[in-house]
């Protein structure tokens, strides 16, 4: 996976609501139809690194199934680098498509 | 990445490892709801999340400075390393402690008495007033430990200089605390008006002196008490001010203490109490020195006036010096008036206090700290051999460390650590004894009669030289080991130890090459111990044209007795024939100086109308000084009842006298004059006895023609009295006696007593703590580097078992195993000394004023000195040489 890209998904999915590691790694397998597959430990220093930037804030909680979780939410400074992050994303993708494809 | 996480980081981890639990517990129930065994479950949920360690890991370095968690890791590895080897801790520890204690110990003495500048206000303003560069023409009498200046001069320049904005004048003396009895002194200070104002000192309680306390003629001056007197004869009472001091018999009314810090202007020593210069006659009577033009009694300084110059001050000085020294001029002989009429007033920096202890000890403190310098050095290359081994030994480790990719300066970094960490532990204890060597130091230099007082504190100087030298001798002493260590290509550190490594022979030069330097930096110490021990025998030894031992001192003040001046001359020849008619005394005699006591009083001499240039010393004995003194009279005779007062003055003279004023020829019944000053008188003096040469004023002086005078013709003398007398009696018993007759005559006697081999070993003192500190140095060094030459010689024979085996095995002969190897040890030791002896020859030059009749390059002492290292050294290497001869060749085979 790309550098920096990891970062984004995560991003992307504790916009719609907090997660615990465990949800999140599947999340993101689900969402990408299983193209993207995370290898689940990568997830949590990614997740330190992003908590350490102030992008997200953790909390402990419990899961559907009863069990001690530690959570994670987007925080508004989180929510921005989304939004900036998604659209360099796009600008890359469109520059890379461009050379790829040329019309 | 903030600071608190750094410190949190453990509990963080934790965090993570809950964490990464509860995705494990989370993925197993799921697995178990697909239908796994949990056992199958747990493992799939393992799989998924691959290694948590790894995570973890990845994220604690996250939250970690590298380079000071390197670091933590790498000390406490060191010290797990240390604790593991102790032997070798404790020597590296030690020998660190003592070099950089005993280096540290002398700097702070430097630091106490050159460096630090005085604790007044702003020290750098304070300027010496003494007369510039003066030759000749500064004659008269001199008294106290600065006498630079009459007390005509100190007031005249104290009127007429305008570049300070405050000037004062000190003179140090002793008071006694006593009336009567045995004396006990307080080191006084006379000090003019403004001296605790120009200097800036304020008061602790009560108040200093003032210019309205220094006015002609005070009759009840004040006196102001030093912090440490204070202490010791008050503790420390608050309500001290009001209360009387006694001082030559005189009441003092005390106004105020000064603070600790304060020990007074002359660096080494420490006042007791301080009264205006106008007190003066109180304690001199009618030999006041106030108005005297000739008597050199007073120490000047000036603070300087805001944005003058020392330039400006010294030309405004210069200006003003021709009405001074007109003004001031004593009744001199024509050529000294002379000269000091173009004497001029100098200004010379105090800021760092004036000092006799510096000019004497300046020198020998700077080479002390060069030898300990040398000792710290010596140890250093000690420890690098050692950590050279110690690296060997370790080279697979650090072979597959490197093979498997830790970088080399992480490796070095690690292998500093352990050095870092001896050499902080060693300059800790260093520092912790450098206290205590310092504190005996400066005990070694005191006396009964000379109260050194050294100041000696703890301020970042003596901090940073200490840290200073911690961090270069762990650089020193660890560096370059490290560096080698990993400076050899992992595959052939992996193959060393099989035979024909070619490296270690390499490796092994650099350890022959630090032994042979230890070796000779060693002997150099060891030839300044020999040097330095070798000159104070041949002070003790020396003839000195008297016999000490058994000869008492006692100096008595008779300023109280209220005798007068007419009756003293009697009254001293009572005293006298009291004292040696006490039991256990064999002898006693009136002396006015006590050879070797540094006091003097020379003139010139007139032979028939002919002047001589040549100066003569002279002495006041009574009849029987000779004896006592155990001085033989050889030729005519010593002193009797034919010299009454009246009579022609009888004048006894010694061989070298005769030899300079009289060509060796009988000299008895020959007369000459004194060359005295216009308006004295100048009596005939006839000659009647030659005595043997003494020593005058020090035992490192030539002798010198030298004339007794008798005391029983002395014309006016003061009212002090010194005899000395020979007794084989205990001590005390012949001080209780002395005090017991000394009251019969009269109970206002003041007594001092001192025995003459004390003084002696006093005047040697210098010598003494040369040859005592190099002397323990040198065995220091010594013993440092035969350690070195063991080790080295240990690890070869260690390292050249097989080869030993098998030519034993081949039928060498044991005896030639041991040759070979104190062959190998003896070339090492050669080496060294040539390359000492070179070195020594070098720096004992800088030494040579410090001896005394021995040439710095003597060669008995080099040949001493290499003689004895080296038949150490050798002995050091025997036991090596021993353990190889003594190799079973099946075990030394079969090891391999």
């Amino acid at each position: 996976m790309l550098q920096g890209t990891l970062d984004l998904l995560i991003l992307k999915t504790l916009a719609v609501g907090p997660a615990h590691g465990h949800s999140i790694a599947y999340a993101i397998e689900r969402q990408s139809d299983e193209v993207l597959q995370v290898e689940h430990g990568s997830l949590y220093p990614a997740l330190h690194r992003l908590e350490d930037r102030g992008w997200i804030a953790s909390f402990w909680g419990t899961s559907e199934n009863n069990r001690r979780a530690r959570y994670y939410r987007i925080t508004p400074a989180g929510r921005t680098q989304l939004t900036a992050q998604t659209n360099r994303w796009d600008a890359i993708v469109r520059a890379v498509n461009r050379i790829l494809k040329p019309a | 990445m903030s600071l608190t996480r750094f410190f949190r980081r453990s509990d963080w981890d934790d965090e993570r490892a809950r964490e990464l639990e509860s995705y494990l517990a989370i993925e197993t129930d799921e697995n178990i709801a697909r239908g796994m065994t949990p056992v199958a479950a747990r493992d799939a949920a393992r799989r998924k999340l691959g290694n948590a360690t790894l995570v973890r890991e990845e994220i604690y370095q996250m939250n970690t400075v590298t380079l000071v968690d390197g670091a933590w890791r790498d000390l406490k590895y060191g010290a797990r390393l240390l604790r593991l080897n102790p032997a070798f801790a404790v020597v590296a520890i030690l020998s660190l402690a003592l070099g950089i204690g005993a280096n540290t110990a002398i700097f702070q003495l430097l630091d106490a008495v050159r460096i630090r500048t005085l604790p007044v206000k702003s020290p750098e303003e304070l300027l010496e007033i003494r007369i510039a560069d003066p030759v000749g023409g500064r004659t008269g009498q001199f008294s106290g430990r600065r006498p630079s200046l009459t007390n005509p001069l100190w007031e005249q320049i104290r009127d007429r200089q305008q570049v300070f904005a405050e000037v004062f004048a000190w003179n140090g003396v002793g008071f006694d605390l006593t009336t009567s009895g045995e004396a006990r002194t307080a080191q006084g200070l006379w000090v003019s008006g403004d001296f605790f104002k120009g200097l800036g000192v304020p008061s602790l309680v009560g108040r200093t002196l003032t210019a309205d306390d220094d006015r002609r003629g005070c009759a009840a001056p004040p006196a102001v008490l030093g912090y440490g007197f204070w202490q010791r004869e008050y503790g420390g009472d608050p309500s001290i001010v009001g209360r009387t001091i006694t001082l030559d018999g005189h009441p003092f009314g005390i106004v105020g203490v000064t603070p600790a810090s304060f020990f007074g202007v002359e660096v080494g020593r420490a006042f007791d109490v301080a009264v205006p210069l106008c007190a003066e006659p109180i304690s001199r009577g009618a030999r006041t020195a106030l108005d005297k033009k000739n008597v050199w009694f007073l120490g000047a300084m000036g603070r300087l006036n805001a944005g003058v110059t020392i330039e400006q001050a010294r030309a405004q000085l210069q200006s003003i010096s021709a009405p001074i020294f007109q003004a001031t001029l004593p009744d001199y002989r024509a050529e000294d008036a002379r000269h000091y009429l173009e004497f001029k007033v100098g200004a010379y920096p105090a800021g760092t206090g004036i000092s006799q202890l510096r000019r004497q000890y300046e020198s020998p403190l700077w080479l002390l700290l060069a030898t300990t310098g040398l000792v710290l050095l010596i140890a250093c290359a000690n420890l690098a051999n050692l950590m050279l081994a110690r690296a060997t030994a370790r080279e697979r480790e650090i072979a597959v460390r490197l093979a498997i990719g830790a970088s080399r300066g992480r490796i070095v970094r690690q292998l500093l650590a352990e050095s870092l960490l001896i050499a902080a532990v060693g300059a800790a204890s260093g520092a912790l004894l450098a206290q205590w060597l310092s504190q005996f130091l400066v005990d070694f230099l005191r006396t009964d009669n000379n109260r050194v007082f050294v100041a000696l504190s703890l301020d970042w100087r003596i901090f940073a030289f200490t840290a200073v030298l911690a961090v270069v001798t762990c650089l020193v002493f660890g560096l370059a080991p490290a560096v080698r260590a990993t400076g050899t290509a992992p595959a052939n550190a992996m193959k060393a130890g099989s035979r024909g490594s070619t490296d270690t022979r390499e490796r092994f030069g650099v350890r022959r090459a630090l032994v042979v330097a230890q070796v000779a930096l060693s002997l150099v110490l060891v030839v300044g111990a020999v040097l330095f021990v070798r000159s104070l025998r041949n002070l003790v030894t020396l003839d000195a044209g008297f016999q000490q031992d058994g000869i008492l001192v006692l100096n008595m003040d008779l300023r109280r007795t209220g005798i007068p001046e007419e009756r003293r001359v009697a009254t001293f020849a009572e005293i006298t024939a009291k004292l040696a008619a006490l039991p256990g005394v064999a002898s006693a005699a009136q002396v006015y100086i006590m050879p070797v006591s540094g006091s003097g009083w020379n003139n010139n001499i007139v032979i028939d109308g002919k002047k001589y240039t040549e100066n003569v010393n002279f002495n006041e004995v009574s009849a029987g000084y000779f004896r006592t003194m155990g001085t033989p009279i050889l030729a005519g005779r010593d002193f009797d009842e034919r010299d009454t007062p009246g009579a022609e003055k009888a004048v006894i003279v010694t061989q070298l006298f005769t030899q300079k004023f009289f060509a060796g020829q009988n000299p008895i019944g020959r007369t000459f004059q004194v060359d005295e000053t216009p308006g004295q008188p100048r009596p005939l003096c006839r000659i009647v006895g030659v005595v043997k040469d003494t020593k005058y004023t020090d035992l490192r002086e030539e002798f010198t023609p030298l004339a007794y005078f008798d005391a029983s013709q002395a014309e006016k003398p003061d009212p002090f009295l010194q005899v000395a007398l020979r007794s084989n009696a205990p001590l005390t018993s012949v001080t209780s006696e002395s005090l017991r007759a000394l009251g019969e005559v009269n109970s206002n006697i003041v007594v001092q007593f001192q025995t003459l081999p004390s003084m002696v070993r006093n005047s040697l003192m210098r010598e003494r703590l040369m040859a005592t500190l190099s002397g323990f140095f040198g065995a220091l060094a010594a013993l440092i580097a035969t350690i070195g030459l063991y080790g080295v010689m240990s690890y070869m024979v260690a390292r050249r078992r097989n080869e030993i085996g098998i030519r034993i095995a081949l039928g060498a002969d044991r005896r030639a195993v041991v040759r070979m190897v104190m062959r190998e040890a003896g070339m090492l030791l050669v080496g060294g000394v040539v390359v000492g002896t070179a070195l020594a020859i070098v720096a004992a030059r800088a030494a040579s004023t410090l001896l005394f009749g021995l040439h710095p390059g003597d060669p008995a002492t080099l040949a001493m000195a290499a003689a004895g290292l080296g038949a150490v050294a050798m002995l050091a290497s025997y036991l090596p040489a021993l353990r190889a001869a003594r190799l079973e060749p099946t075990e030394a085979l079969r090891e391999e």
